[in-house]
């Protein structure tokens, strides 16, 4: 924060950059200041994925003299469906690059700080502290509140969003005034209960709704003008289109922005959140066996009488399957007496999340012999028979 | 009065996205809701009985937390009571 009493001096615009904003500069709430603001404005975009598409390229529209973006990640097809700031020519490349290169040809007035590495406890705080605002376009809990500390400490608000399926929500956190991710969520769910948008599914156009709505909060905060989602939180759903608002409240006992806080450092977010890491080919995870699809493929050639039980949804099985009984994961508790105790079970999904907690459903009742088919249906078109489509 | 599911908790509603209950206060409400759907007690609720953090409880667009008489307050045949969860997607 600026100490100094002499008035901040906003960079000029050039006539080509005068040119390019024209549409902004006659608009009362931008006018040159505002645009002048714009430019002197860094903004951190964590993830150039579903909400970070949107986010960074409406930025660099809006005029954002330095946007730093946050990715490690490389481009997959299926990312295509949403992700519209890459390509079909950018899949194996790194998020990061094939971002930035758009982003400078939509706008070259811009400077790109790429950070391609995961945001962690170890970094964040270095990373952030550069910037005036944070956008946070993550995917999982962690992460999430990972950034929210990170900006309480460093006092960088955080327009936040987030996705499941067709429904989003949107705020600004971490403010002086306001409330901090945790004032609303002290507490992430245990690890499996909210799948990703690799288990779930998600609408395509979602994070480019609720992308767009943290891109304007970013915009607003930056230019000082209308009301920000401080203290409210938007709720979208799209298939009904409806909008809702919440009210939030700054929790005075919360653990990092309350009147007290007890958290002035950040923690071990995975285990904040209940993940435990990965051991290499794990054979056992929450007391359920886990199979390779190796070891399936061998005990099925050997003739061993296996029961394969797919919890994924009948469109999913339409699109591929490997010959399993399909039971869908929320159908499970009521058509479990289709299943035979006495059998030995291979619980087989889409990539062996949902098939986890369906086996450690029927472990809770009584099921004996079970194991988890890991890394699921996916697992089975990489290593044992590619004529299986991945979806 | 209408209790809303949000996608992620419709797992445990037989994917009902709202449940209409009869109650006096939200805690009657949310009583009404446990009964008919009990897989919502063991995911959403501690053993000694209190709301899990990463789910709030709005009635109308006021966070429970915060009202006054907080699950004691009365509630009307009109009024909506959400579930919040937390929801983590982005990419």
């Amino acid at each position: 924060m600026a100490t100094t009493t002499e008035p901040v001096t906003l960079p000029q615009l050039s006539n080509d950059e005068i040119a390019r904003y024209s549409r902004h500069l006659i608009l009362p709430e931008v006018g040159m200041e505002g645009q002048q603001k714009l430019k002197a404005a860094k903004v951190l975009c964590v993830g150039t994925g579903g909400l970070g598409s949107p986010l960074a390229f409406y930025l660099a529209a809006a005029g954002i003299g330095t946007l730093g973006l946050v990715d490690f990640d490389v481009v997959d097809s299926s990312n295509l469906q949403r992700q519209i700031i890459h390509s079909t020519k950018d899949v194996g490349r790194p998020k990061i690059d094939s971002a930035a290169e758009k982003l400078t040809a939509l706008n070259p007035f811009m400077k790109i700080v790429k950070h391609e590495t995961m945001l962690t406890s170890q970094n964040a705080l270095q990373i952030i502290r550069d910037y005036d605002i944070v956008a946070d376009g993550t995917d999982n809990f962690p992460t999430r509140y990972l950034v929210n500390d990170a900006c309480v400490l460093t006092g960088k608000p955080n327009a936040y969003g987030s996705i499941f399926r067709f429904e989003g929500q949107a705020s600004v956190f971490a403010t002086e005034q306001g409330p901090c991710y945790r004032c609303l969520y002290p507490e992430p769910p245990p690890p499996g209960l909210v799948p990703s948008c690799a288990e779930g599914g998600v609408l395509g156009i979602l994070p480019g709704l609720v992308g767009i709505i943290q891109a304007t909060e970013v915009i607003k905060f930056i230019l000082g003008k209308g009301e920000p989602l401080i203290g409210r939180l938007l709720l979208v759903n799209a298939l009904d289109m409806r909008f809702r608002e919440l009210k939030l409240r700054k929790n005075p006992d919360c653990p990092v922005c309350g009147t007290h806080p007890t958290l002035t450092q950040l923690i071990d977010y995975q285990q904040f959140c209940g993940i435990v890491p990965e051991q290499k080919a794990a054979t056992m995870q929450n007391g359920i066996p886990q199979m390779s699809v190796k070891e399936l493929k061998r005990r099925l050639d050997a003739g061993d009488d296996l029961f394969i039980l797919d919890v994924r949804e009948p469109f999913e099985y339409q699109i591929a399957q490997i010959g399993g009984h399909l039971i869908p994961l929320n159908d499970l508790p009521k058509r479990m007496n289709e299943l035979n105790t006495a059998q030995e079970i291979v619980v087989q999904c889409k990539s062996g999340g949902r098939s986890q907690r369906a086996a450690e459903f029927l472990a809770k009742n009584g099921f004996e012999k079970l194991h988890n088919l890991a890394g699921g249906i996916l697992a089975w078109s990489s290593e044992i028979d590619p004529k299986v489509p991945k979806y | 009065m209408t209790i809303e599911i949000p996608t992620p908790l419709r797992v445990y509603t037989a994917n009902q996205s709202a449940v209409a209950v009869d109650a006096a206060t939200i805690s009657e409400a949310v009583s009404a809701l446990l009964t008919r759907y009990p897989e919502f007690k063991k995911h959403l609720y501690t053993p000694d009985g209190k709301l899990r953090s990463f789910v709030n409880l709005y009635l109308n667009d006021e966070d429970v937390r915060y009202l006054p008489q907080r699950e004691e307050s009365s509630v009307r045949p009109s009024d909506t009571l959400s579930i919040i969860p937390s929801i983590a997607g982005g990419d």
